[in-house]
């Protein structure tokens, strides 16, 4: 802690200092590994400076050395709390250069998790949110919710978090019917109950109020200065989101809304995202019902590997499997910059190739980072426990902002 | 080219390049089109005065993000992408210069206030300076930290690795030792794409070529017909004799029900 000592204007003769305090890197409000250097007067903020980069792994000079389907797990360790979220911006990316065709069905079931991961990661988040600012309870029982799916993914995919089960082409493989029954089972009989329950102790909570209404209060202009994207943008009241604008797979078919905030505070950005999983259910629904029978992966046998059963009696299909799983396919060359709705906001890739079977770069936009930066200024002024409440807001994870 | 993919789809790219070309028409090096993208390599020293024009007087508001590229082949190795979002038209460009290790790009802090962190990355990583930009630190990388890593030139392994030290009672670091050599597979596939020759290649160098393409137009050119049949039958028959003694009720070793 370092001090600087100055001369008061209020007490006379006495000095008072204006310090420099650490917030992380270990604080459970960090929301993971982030270290804040905060000046303090007393105790308004008076500037911040965040450093970022304690989970730095550098995934994209690894993926430099992968090829394009060895890669693709690495983007679930990114957001590792909405990792199909990751893997769909990669995923098209590789289409796009690829030019390649989906089948509906594929995009369905793209569809269909990636909102099942918005709901997954708006209950972590808004539990989190919620406990930082001093209640318990709520964060127990979306806890709960988020473990359904979890469980879900599991059953799609083999793994709970780390699914990669989006591939270029389409899905890796198609879910049981049973699965796609005890999903709307489960938004029916069990998820709103739950959520409803959980917001009723937190949305008209006095306290909750006092800790969130008004504070980092941004304007329209400077949220589109500062780049920022998903609720944060919508909370400043620009209804702007990619699913809608610029739909990917097949969510132009799909019916929602775009919730928007009026105020720009923290609390908008948390209704903004309670919101937003009341559109999520709307699109997993109109998914589950429209889904057509057909297949998961792309036909295209020199990117999507043969089925195994076809694979051990067509010696075509044992070919194209050996090479797929060792050389890869190749991507014509050229650069693409694909950018999708992310829970936390536009999650863009950037990928150049140079017509191998290896990503030539393969940059990440990560939406925290023009959230973050704007820690210094959305504090400002602010308490020490404010900065909490706006770090919640934003819905940071580490993972994604230090790649 | 059709579009068969599902890729996020924003506004037409029709006139885009056009409309934009001309009013950055001095700073302009080359425009184009590819996979469906939008792209403008600018001169270096200018690509503060150019997003400020895409900025004010074509509505591309938000800048996105600053990627950094490594081309070591390159007279001037790095490539600096900066990609650019009309919220109002709903529209994305790319814009890019190249840059060396001496050569600094002009900041853009001055018109978008997010680019400070973005820059400090592709300064971080690559070691393009960013002239004007007043807080050029390191970002993601460990504080004390030497070299750019996203070089190409840079190894993946890195050159120092730290570990906590029970004698010293803190973390020390140390040139990387690694315990089984660092293993690059190469997958490229050995009759395509291989720069090396394997035995019997050298045959596929000297072999002739084929002026006049042999073609069977007439039935006599296959080399079938009466005269052959013939020749086949004889061969069949003397066959045939030699066969002739195998053990009573041994069934035809061509028949159907043979084997069964």
């Amino acid at each position: 802690m370092t001090m600087q000592r100055e001369e008061s204007l209020t007490t006379t003769g006495e000095v008072i200092s204006n310090y420099t305090i650490n917030f992380g890197p270990q604080h459970p409000a960090a929301h993971g590994v982030l270290r804040m250097v905060m000046e303090l007067d007393g105790e308004v903020i008076e500037r911040i400076d965040p450093h970022i980069g304690l989970l730095h792994r550098g995934t994209e000079k690894l993926i430099e050395h992968k090829t394009y389907l060895q890669a693709l797990p690495y983007f679930d360790r990114l957001d590792y709390c909405s990792p199909l979220a990751m893997e769909h911006s990669y995923v098209l990316a590789i289409e796009k250069l690829l030019n390649l065709e989906v089948p509906i069905r594929a995009q369905y079931l793209r569809v269909l998790f990636a909102e099942l991961t918005r709901i997954c990661n708006h209950m972590l988040n808004m539990g989190a949110h919620i406990l930082d600012v001093g209640a318990f309870t709520p964060n127990l029982w979306i806890m709960d919710l988020r473990e359904d799916c979890l469980n879900f993914f599991e059953r799609a995919s083999g793994a709970r978090m780390h699914s990669a089960y989006f591939r270029p082409g389409g899905v890796h493989q198609d879910v049981p019917e049973k699965l796609l029954v005890d999903i709307g089972d489960w938004l029916d009989n069990r998820f709103f109950q739950l959520f409803e329950d959980a917001m009723s102790l937190v949305l008209d909570n006095r306290i909750f109020k006092q800790r969130n209404v008004d504070i980092a209060i941004v304007s329209r202009e400077d949220a589109i200065a500062w780049g920022f994207s998903g609720p944060m943008i919508r909370a400043a009241g620009i209804p702007w989101d990619l699913r809608k604008s610029q739909p990917y797979d097949v969510y132009d078919r799909m019916e929602f809304d775009i919730p928007v905030g009026t105020n720009s505070d923290c609390y908008d950005r948390f209704m903004v995202r309670v919101k937003e999983v009341y559109e999520s259910a709307k699109i997993i629904r109109q998914c589950l019902r429209d889904m057509p029978q057909g297949p998961i992966a792309s036909s295209d046998g020199k990117v999507s590997p043969p089925k195994r059963g076809e694979m051990k009696q067509s010696m075509e299909a044992l070919i194209h499997h050996f090479k797929l799983y060792t050389e890869g396919f190749h991507v014509p060359a050229g650069e693409v910059y694909v950018a999708t709705e992310s829970p936390k906001g536009e999650f863009g890739v950037y990928l150049v190739s140079d017509g191998t079977n290896k990503p030539y770069r393969c940059k990440i936009r990560p939406t925290a980072f023009s959230h973050l930066q704007a820690m210094d200024f959305m504090c400002k002024g602010h308490m020490l426990p404010d900065a909490t409440a706006i770090l919640g807001a934003i819905d940071v994870v580490f993972g994604e902002c230090d790649r | 080219m059709a579009v068969l993919h599902s890729a996020p789809k924003f506004a037409s790219n029709e006139g885009v390049i056009d409309a934009i070309s001309e009013s950055i028409s001095v700073w302009l090096i080359d425009a184009g089109e590819a996979h469906g993208e939008v792209s403008f390599r600018v001169k270096r020293d200018d690509i503060a005065r150019v997003l400020e024009t895409l900025r004010d007087d074509h509505a591309y508001q938000q800048l996105m993000e600053i990627a950094g590229v490594d081309y070591p082949d390159r007279a001037e190795r790095f490539e600096v992408v900066y990609m650019l979002q009309s919220l109002t038209k709903n529209h994305r460009v790319m814009v890019k210069c190249s840059a060396s290790e001496d050569t600094p790009v002009p900041t853009v802090t001055t018109l978008w206030p997010n680019a400070g962190w973005l820059e400090r990355e592709v300064f971080d990583m690559y070691g393009v300076t960013f002239a004007g930009n007043p807080d050029l630190r390191r970002i993601l990388t460990d504080y004390g930290f030497e070299g750019h890593p996203f070089r190409k030139d840079f190894p993946m392994t890195g050159y120092t690795e730290l570990r906590y030290s029970e004698e010293e009672k803190r973390v020390v670091y140390e040139p990387v030792e690694l315990a089984q050599e660092m293993r690059s597979f190469d997958f490229l596939s050995p009759w395509e794409g291989a720069d090396y020759e394997l035995p019997g290649d050298e045959k596929s160098r000297g072999a002739p070529t084929v002026n006049d393409v042999k073609t069977t137009e007439k039935p006599g050119q296959t080399g079938a017909g009466a005269a052959a049949n013939a020749n086949a039958e004889k061969r069949t028959s003397a066959a045939q004799k030699a066969s002739t003694q195998d053990a009573p009720g041994a069934p035809d070793p061509t028949s159907k029900e043979g084997g069964k």
